[in-house]
This record gives structure tokens, C-alpha cells and sequence, in this order.
């Protein structure tokens, strides 16, 4: 199990745009993902419940990645983070 | 049996319903009441042999419902274009959502429920999580939420959608989804009329994009209103009238006929100049906040564009455009409008579109907004900044400033113009190095100030809307003080001809682009306090273009003066009115008084 601590970089927060793009990329895997916010943690692979979220810029998160591919699935996750959702 | 049941429409009375008008146009028909079909959700246990039988079920209404979708959004797409049918797009994406799904069918199949109960059970959750927020932008996608759920349990029931009516009406509902106002429009819609909703309501917005006059906010519409009901819709007053009488419905075939009429002269009028009788020109122009806009703004003979707002760039999206897609839209405005000039106004936001540090804010109209947030974070404003400048290339495009309160503010913004100006130089990007830069004169302290301003940028622009709020200290969208939000007041008026004053003196124009440019009382006293630019919405261009065309400037001059010597509303209000009757006797005026 893999446990990231993460903040959202890009202004709008995680709303629907950056949270497809979440949900598309962690479908990619097989790892189980999870993303823990104040005490709610939610399916990260459900855009249903990333948009529960509504996680807004500087928020800090928790990211938990579980299963076979973890190590690659984390990288990728974080590097979405990182890069801000690739928004201008 | 049939004869007890008819009421004749003299037993009914007349009743007037007064909301917010949403989109402009007259209408008279008889009204259809739409209920939103709330699926009564029952739990039920299944047996566990009928357990793959009800997901079975639950995958038919899931897909129905996606196919419902799909072609509201292409249908959408076609009407309003792709950038306004994105709203419909989050609602796809929910029913494609496995892990929600997959938790659905384990629950059908473990705990032996029936389908709509699950789906119900489930989604609520997460609405309840996403009510919590106090987020508008969250909240509104709560209603997308539910259009979602609705839509697959009534699916499951195997209920249809009745979206299909005959004859033409007037849709009366509490309150109407985008889906349902883009559906709907496939009919012959002659209005829409609802409870809830205000001039920023998506469905506001599309009924303006699909141009059926709406009136929305009239609070009980749903509750006088009756199935069949005959009624007046007036778009441009935001009015209903329900059961006319004999003298109201003649009374509004003359408006409506004047407005058709006006329509009728647009040609005649439409090439001539905004001129006095004595030859002094106006520049008469429009509020837009769509590129798609200008073709209807050309048709009214505008003078260009007073005001382009460019939060339309960010109506159904929820990141920052990129300075390639503002820079696309800006360039196309002014391409369109060349050599005709576009004023326009960096975004004029609250701190719900900006994720503040603050939280949410307890009086957000003395809060974190326009300039503030511009100055706050400049990464979005010098964006925005680049965009337009390089769409100034034809030298036909100016920018200002909302919500500024000091000098120091301009003298910041102006800074970043500078910043804004050095990087595209350095990388050979063109633009117009002389492009006017202003101020939107909007809070009282820059009113007072408006002289010390005029001295920093190129023009000035009167905000009235919130000018008049914060210079009276009323919230029109308050029922209890909105009586006392009057564009007349002479501390108004005065304000207003001090403005204009100090612009003067210090040699440099003054519009004004609030809603009170576009009233017809107004126009006498503004051209005789020398106002030098008019920007109204496009429906009442040519109106005022009318009654500049049927004045002196002297006389407007005289009556100006007049008209600052009064102390209440009323006077004022009663003493432009008469003039502007004398003036220009067939001017459709509102009857609102």
C-alpha cells in the first residue's frame, strides 16, 4: 500500500473537468484508489464521488493506492496532481 | 357535467405576478403546467431469483437514460452550441460511473432490494455530501445529480417523459433543468414562466439562446396559475398577467405592437446616426456577453460594443479559459465588430468562481470581487490582459476595470498592463500599444473620486446597477428594500452628473453601461448632463436612438438642469417622464409604476 500526501495545485479545484480526467486515468489501473479529505474518503475511481469532494485549491489530500500496480498508478496519479490537471 | 365545469373569463380575476424578466418578447396564450415528475421510490424486498431479473432492469433504465442524454445534448449542441451544451455532459458522465454502479448491483444482489429503491438510496448519499458544501458551483451540480437520479428511476418504472405537447403554450413550472427548457423547445413554446430562478439561471440563459421570452424568480406563479389558465407574458417588463382583462389585453396588443412596430422601423432607423436635432452625436452601443450576439446588435444599428462581459467564457466550465481560447473569442468579437469598437470588461467575478482563501464570504457584494480578485491573482488577470491585447491588433478594442474603489487599484491594474504589454513584446506578439484603458465607475468612493481617476486612464464607464446599490445602500435583490432601489434618486443623479463633470475636465469620454442607459425616462437627463456614450441591451436601442433623434441638446441641457434641482424620486422620476412624452410621444414606456 502506497500513501501520498498531495495538494491541488490547479485554481478551480477538483471540479468536473480535472475530476474526469482523474477518474479516466485511475481506471488505467488495477490498484484500488483511494482519496482521504478532512474525514471522507471516497472512491477515486467513481466521478460520482470525486465530485463529492469539491476539493479546492491548496486543499490538502490524502491519496492511498493499493493493489498489483500501486508503484505506477501512484506516479501517474501524483503527476497528474503535480502538473495541475495539465490546465493552463 | 361539462357545463358546471366552465368558467367563464370574466368570473376569474385578474392578477399580476411580478419576477425578473429573463428574456424579452410579449406573449399571450393559455398556460400548460408542468409538474416535475418526482418517482415515488418504494422499498421492496425481491426474491433472490428475480435478483438478476432487476439489474437486468436497472441496465435497460441505465442506458435509456444515456440515450435520453446523448440526444438532449446533440439537439442541445445544434440550438446553442457546443460551448453552452457542455452542462449536459457531467450528467453522462455519472451514468457511466462503474464504481457507483457496481456498488448498485452488489447491493440488488446481496441485500435483495428492488432496483429504483438502491439507485435512490445510493445517490442520495452523495447529494447529501455535495448539500453540505458551501460551494454555489457545488450546489448547482446537485441539481444535475438529480436530474440523473429522476431520470434512471423513472426508467426503471418504465415511465416515458412526456416532452411533447400540442398546440402552442406557456410553460408554467416551479422551476425548469436546462435539460428540460432544451426538450421542451422542440414544441411550440410560446413562454416560459417559473417560481424560482433568476436572470443568471441556466435556464434563463438557454431561453435567451433559444429566444422564447421567459419570465423566472415570480415566486407563486405555480400556485395562481391553473392548467389551461389565459395569460400575458411580458419579457421585457417581467411581468405576468393572469386572466386579463378586456383593457389589459388591449393594453399590451398596443405595447406588443409598438415593440413589433419599432421592430418594423429598425430599417429606416437603423443606418441613421444617434444624433440630436442640433447635430450632437451619441454613441449608442451594446451590452453583449456572446460572440454569437453581435449579428442581432449589427441588426439594431449599434454604434459597437459598450460593454462585452467575459464571464460568458466561463458560464458550464469550472477552470480558467487559457489565454488561446479568451484570445480566440476576444479576436473574434472584435473581428466581427471592426471598425466599430468593443469595450471590454476583464472578468467581473465573485469569490465563487475564484476558490478564496476566505471561505465563504458573509457579504459578498462588499467582498473579494472584479478588480480585487484580478489584483489578488494576477496570474489570472495578466492572462486575460494578454488575451485581449492581442486582439487589439485593429486598434478597435478597449479595456476597463469593475469594482475598482481607488486610484490605487487603477495604478496597480496599470502596472500589470505594462507587464501584460513587455512579455508579448518580447516575444514579437502584436498588439495595440495605444489600446484605452478605463474604469468602470461603480462604488461610491471611486464616484467621489472620479476626477483622480479620470487622470490615470483613458475613459470612463457608469456602472449603474451596482452604483446605485451601494450609493443607497440597498440590495435590489432584497423584497423588503428593493422598493428603495431607485435609479432616480437625486443622489443618484447628482452622483452621476459629477461624474461626468470630472470626466470632462479631465478631457477624457464617459459612458455609462448599467441598465438605467437603456431606460427611456433616463435618456433626456443623460444626454443633457453629456453623457458621450449609451450602452444598452439590444432591445431597447432603438428606442433611445428615437428620442435622441426627436431632441436639441440645448433642450436636453435645460431639462437636465431642471431635473438636478428636485429632491425626491418622485419629482424627478414624474418631471423626465412627462418631458420624454412630450418629446417623443410614441415611446412604449414601462408600465411598472
Amino acid at each position: 500500500m502506497i500513501i501520498k500526501e498531495i495538494v491541488i495545485k490547479n485554481r478551480a479545484g477538483l471540479h468536473t473537468r480535472p475530476a474526469a480526467a482523474l477518474v479516466k486515468m485511475a481506471a488505467q489501473f488495477k490498484a484500488d484508489f483511494y482519496i482521504l479529505k478532512d474525514d471522507l474518503e471516497i472512491n477515486g475511481k467513481s466521478i460520482i464521488g470525486v465530485m463529492t469532494l469539491a476539493a479546492e485549491q491548496g486543499a490538502p489530500l490524502k491519496l492511498r493506492f493499493d493493489g498489483e500496480d500501486e508503484q505506477a498508478m501512484s506516479d501517474a496519479i501524483v503527476g497528474l496532481f503535480e502538473r495541475g490537471f495539465d490546465e493552463a | 357535467m361539462d357545463e358546471k365545469l366552465e368558467i367563464t373569463p370574466q368570473e376569474k380575476q385578474e392578477i399580476i405576478l411580478r419576477g425578473i424578466p429573463a428574456s424579452a418578447g410579449i406573449v399571450m396564450g393559455h398556460a400548460h403546467i408542468f409538474t416535475k415528475h418526482i418517482p415515488r421510490v418504494e422499498e421492496k424486498v425481491i426474491l433472490l431469483d428475480d435478483a438478476p431479473k432487476e439489474i437486468e432492469r436497472l441496465r435497460h433504465a441505465v442506458e435509456r437514460s444515456e440515450k435520453e442524454l446523448s440526444k438532449i445534448l446533440s439537439y442541445a449542441e445544434q440550438k446553442i452550441g457546443n460551448s453552452k451544451a457542455k452542462i449536459f455532459e457531467a450528467e453522462i458522465m455519472i451514468l457511466n460511473d462503474v464504481v457507483l454502479f457496481e456498488a448498485i448491483y452488489n447491493r440488488i444482489a446481496n441485500e435483495l432490494k428492488n432496483a429504483e429503491f438502491v439507485v435512490h438510496d445510493e445517490i442520495t448519499k452523495y447529494q447529501r455530501l455535495m448539500l453540505e458544501s458551501s460551494d454555489e458551483y457545488m450546489r448547482e451540480r446537485t441539481h444535475d445529480v438529480e436530474d440523473v437520479k429522476n431520470r434512471i428511476i423513472r426508467n426503471i418504472q418504465q415511465e416515458k417523459l412526456i416532452s411533447r405537447f400540442a398546440g402552442r403554450s406557456i410553460i408554467v413550472s416551479q422551476s425548469l433543468t436546462p435539460a428540460d427548457t432544451i426538450l421542451f423547445s422542440r414544441n411550440e413554446i410560446l413562454a416560459y414562466v417559473t417560481d424560482m430562478g433568476g436572470v443568471t439561471s441556466h435556464a434563463a440563459l438557454l431561453s435567451r439562446s433559444l429566444k422564447i421570452p421567459a419570465v423566472v424568480g415570480l415566486k407563486e406563479a405555480t400556485k395562481h396559475v391553473q392548467e389551461g389558465d389565459f395569460m400575458i407574458v411580458d419579457g421585457y417588463g417581467g411581468t405576468v398577467v393572469l386572466n386579463p382583462s378586456e383593457t389589459t389585453i388591449k393594453e399590451y396588443e398596443v405595447r406588443n405592437k409598438r415593440y413589433i412596430e419599432f421592430e418594423k422601423r429598425l430599417n429606416d432607423l437603423r443606418d441613421l446616426p444617434a444624433k440630436t436635432l442640433d447635430g450632437q452625436r451619441v454613441e449608442l452601443s451594446c451590452n453583449i456577453e456572446f460572440a454569437e450576439e453581435i449579428n442581432f446588435v449589427d441588426a439594431q444599428g449599434s454604434d459597437g460594443i459598450g460593454l462585452y462581459r467575459a464571464e460568458g467564457l466561463l458560464m458550464g466550465r469550472d477552470t480558467f479559459p487559457t489565454e488561446d481560447e479568451q484570445y480566440r473569442e476576444y479576436n473574434l468579437i472584435a473581428e466581427k465588430c471592426y471598425p466599430r469598437k468593443v469595450i471590454m470588461r476583464t472578468f467581473d467575478i465573485g469569490g465563487d468562481k475564484v476558490v478564496s482563501q476566505a471561505g465563504e464570504e458573509e457579504n459578498p457584494f462588499l467582498g473579494w470581487r472584479g478588480i480585487r480578485i484580478g489584483l489578488d491573482r494576477p496570474e489570472i488577470f495578466v492572462t486575460q490582459l494578454r488575451a485581449m491585447l492581442r486582439a487589439s491588433v485593429k486598434k478597435n478594442v478597449w479595456v476597463m476595470f469593475p469594482m475598482v474603489a481607488n486610484v490605487k487599484e487603477v495604478r496597480k491594474a496599470k502596472i500589470l498592463v505594462e507587464h501584460a504589454k513587455s512579455s508579448l513584446r518580447s516575444q514579437h506578439i502584436p498588439f495595440d500599444e495605444e489600446m484605452k484603458i478605463g474604469v468602470m465607475i461603480e462604488v461610491p468612493s471611486a464616484a467621489v473620486m472620479a476626477g483622480d481617476i479620470a487622470n490615470e486612464v483613458g475613459f470612463l464607464s457608469i456602472g449603474t446597477n451596482d452604483l446605485i446599490q451601494y450609493l443607497l445602500a440597498v440590495d435590489r435583490g432584497n423584497e423588503n428594500v428593493s422598493e428603495l432601489y431607485q435609479e432616480f434618486d437625486p443622489a443618484v443623479i447628482r452622483t452621476i452628473h459629477h461624474i461626468i463633470k470630472e470626466a470632462h475636465e479631465h478631457h477624457i469620454p464617459v459612458g455609462m453601461c448599467g441598465e438605467m442607459a437603456g431606460d427611456p425616462v433616463a435618456t433626456l437627463l443623460l444626454l443633457g448632463l453629456g453623457i458621450d456614450e449609451l450602452s444598452v441591451i439590444p432591445t431597447v436601442l432603438p428606442e433611445i436612438k428615437k428620442i435622441i433623434r426627436s431632441v436639441r441638446l440645448k433642450e436636453a441641457k435645460r431639462i437636465a438642469a431642471q431635473a438636478l434641482k428636485l429632491s425626491t424620486e418622485d419629482e424627478v422620476k414624474e418631471f423626465l417622464k412627462a418631458h420624454v412624452k412630450r418629446v417623443s410621444p410614441d415611446i412604449p414606456m414601462s408600465e411598472t409604476e
